[in-house]
Parts: structure tokens; sequence; C-alpha cells
């Protein structure tokens, strides 16, 4: 199967396996729609639960790469099967580059949230939604985008 | 009420913003000329102080232009762009191609103000910066950058 691939390849760039650049995609938009639903469940200890399902969610895309996840899951049993095979693969990096901004992002709310100071959980949902919608709609991994610009800031040598 | 309203508005922002960012990937920019006006010696090349030395990067320049693409480790677009730029160069006599990892390359890197992967520096033939492109680059740019090199 395509989809699953070793996160690190050591191969040249263009001959590494990848994985179907639609199955982050549908992962985000699941993911959007649960931190909307967050959002709109500000205040209410419904919204905390809810945003600690997203941060797990993350955490198993950190831990085991984003095409392992349960959204994942869907897309491959539900919605794959309904599409065409992809033109390109993509690289499982990015996307598993983003659920570890995601997991930083949502985890903060939650450990906020769980000591009491309730804004958090609504200012991260939103921006862990900016996040979710811009790779679910354009493609866009947020984290990606920065990572030269935090590279600068904290040189790897 | 306020909230769906606060979401919406979150979505609406967030969709504009995607749409600007999308309409931005792979725009040829040219480059400022360095030396233009400076010191009015345009065609001595023996001593450059600014701008980097490609040799010593690694970088052979191509007798008529070379796409230096800064790629980076997490990075999405990285690999259409340096599949596309592959595939100008094949049909393009005289032009190349080199990747380079920013992880490996930090002084480039701040030499060059690169903010993003990948970040694609057009070179003429005697090293200086043309034009560059951030973002995924479609074939098209590619060529739009290319035009923009001196014979």
């Amino acid at each position: 199967m395509t989809d699953t691939a070793p996160a690190s390849g050591a191969a040249q760039p263009g001959t590494r396996p990848g994985i179907d650049p639609r199955g982050p995609r549908f992962t985000a938009g699941i993911t959007a729609v649960l931190l909307a639903v967050v959002l709109l469940l500000a205040g209410t200890p419904a919204a905390l639960w809810l945003l600690l399902l997203v941060a797990l969610s993350f955490a198993l895309g950190v831990a085991r790469g984003v095409q392992h996840t349960w959204q994942s899951v869907l897309f491959r049993r539900l919605v794959r099967p309904r599409l065409a095979p992809p033109e390109e693969l993509e690289d499982p990096r990015p996307p598993r580059f983003a659920q570890v901004v995601g997991l930083v992002v949502t985890g903060v709310g939650v450990v906020l949230g769980f000591a009491g100071v309730a804004v958090a959980v609504a200012v991260a949902a939103a921006v862990a939604l900016v996040a979710a919608l811009l790779n679910a709609v354009f493609g866009l991994c947020l984290g990606c985008e920065l990572y030269v610009l935090l590279r600068r800031v904290r040189p790897a040598r | 009420m306020v909230r769906v309203l606060l979401v919406v508005a979150i979505v609406a922002l967030t969709l504009v913003a995607g749409a600007w960012w999308r309409s931005r990937q792979g725009r040829v920019r040219q480059s400022a000329k360095p030396d233009a006006g400076r010191t009015g010696r345009a065609g001595d090349t023996g001593h450059r102080d600014k701008g980097p030395r490609w040799a010593d990067a690694g970088v052979d320049l191509a007798p008529r232009a070379t796409f230096v693409q800064f790629s980076a480790e997490f990075c999405g677009p990285c690999r259409t762009t340096s599949r596309t730029l592959d595939a100008v160069r094949a049909d393009t006599p005289g032009v190349g191609h080199v990747e380079l990892d920013v992880d490996r390359y930090p002084v480039l890197v701040r030499q060059l103000s690169v903010l993003r992967a990948p970040t694609v520096v057009v070179l003429d033939a005697h090293g200086h910066e043309v034009a560059r492109m951030t973002g995924a680059v479609q074939p098209r740019q590619a060529r739009e950058a290319l035009d923009l090199v001196p014979v």
C-alpha cells in the first residue's frame, strides 16, 4: 500500500516513497471541523475534552505519521476508494511536522484549560483552526512555511 | 450567536489569506542589481566583495543560467518544484539546477535572506542573482525567470 511509507527516508529527493497528499488534507479537514465545534462550545467542559481529543489525534500523528491517524484511516476506508489514484505522492515528513505544530498549539491549550485558564482553550482552538483550514483547503502547511524562519532564529549547528 | 459569527469570521479571513498565499506561489521577482550605478565598472567580476562565492558552496554555474533551489526537510512544495526545474533544465540548453538544503548551508541562507522553502534564486552565467521565486514553481514561471537572464 503506497499510503504507508517510512517517515525518514535517506534516499534522493523525488525517489523517496510518498503518501497520497489528499490524506493529510482530509485529516486536516476533520480536525478543522472539530476545532470549530470547540470554539462554539468554548467555556464548557465539553470544549476542553474535545480539544483534548484533537490534541491526542495530533499526538498519534506525531508518533506514527499522519497516515496512521484515525482520520487517515477514515480517508483510506471511505474516501480514497472513491477517488482516482493521486497524480503524485507527497513526502510524509512535512505533514508529520504539521502534526507536531498542531500538537504543541492544542497541547498548550489543553494544559492551560485543565489549569483553569478557560480562554486558552478558545485561543488554541482558533489558532489551530486557522492552520488546519489552510492545510485542508489550500494544502498549505503553516508550520512548514515557518520552518526556515525558525531555523534561522535557532540555527541547527 | 456571537460565537457562530466569530467562527465564520475566522474561516472567512483564513480563506482570504490562503487565496492570497496561493496566488503568490512561485511568482517571479526580479532582483535588484547590486552594482548598478555604484562602481561604474560593470564588467569587473574579479573583485566582488558582495554576493556568495558559488564555487565554494559546490555550485557549478551553467553557461546560461542556474536555478539554485533552497529546500528544507519539512517542505511540501520542494519536491514538485525540484521536479519542475529538472524538467525545464532538461528542455533548455545551458541551464543548470542545484538543490541545497537550508540546514546544510546556513551561511548562504543568511547571506541571501532566504526565509522560506522552497526559495529559488536564478543566477546568470557569472553567478549574479537575476530573479528569485518562493513557493511551488510552475514551468511557466521558471521560463519567465529565465527570460530575465541577460544572454
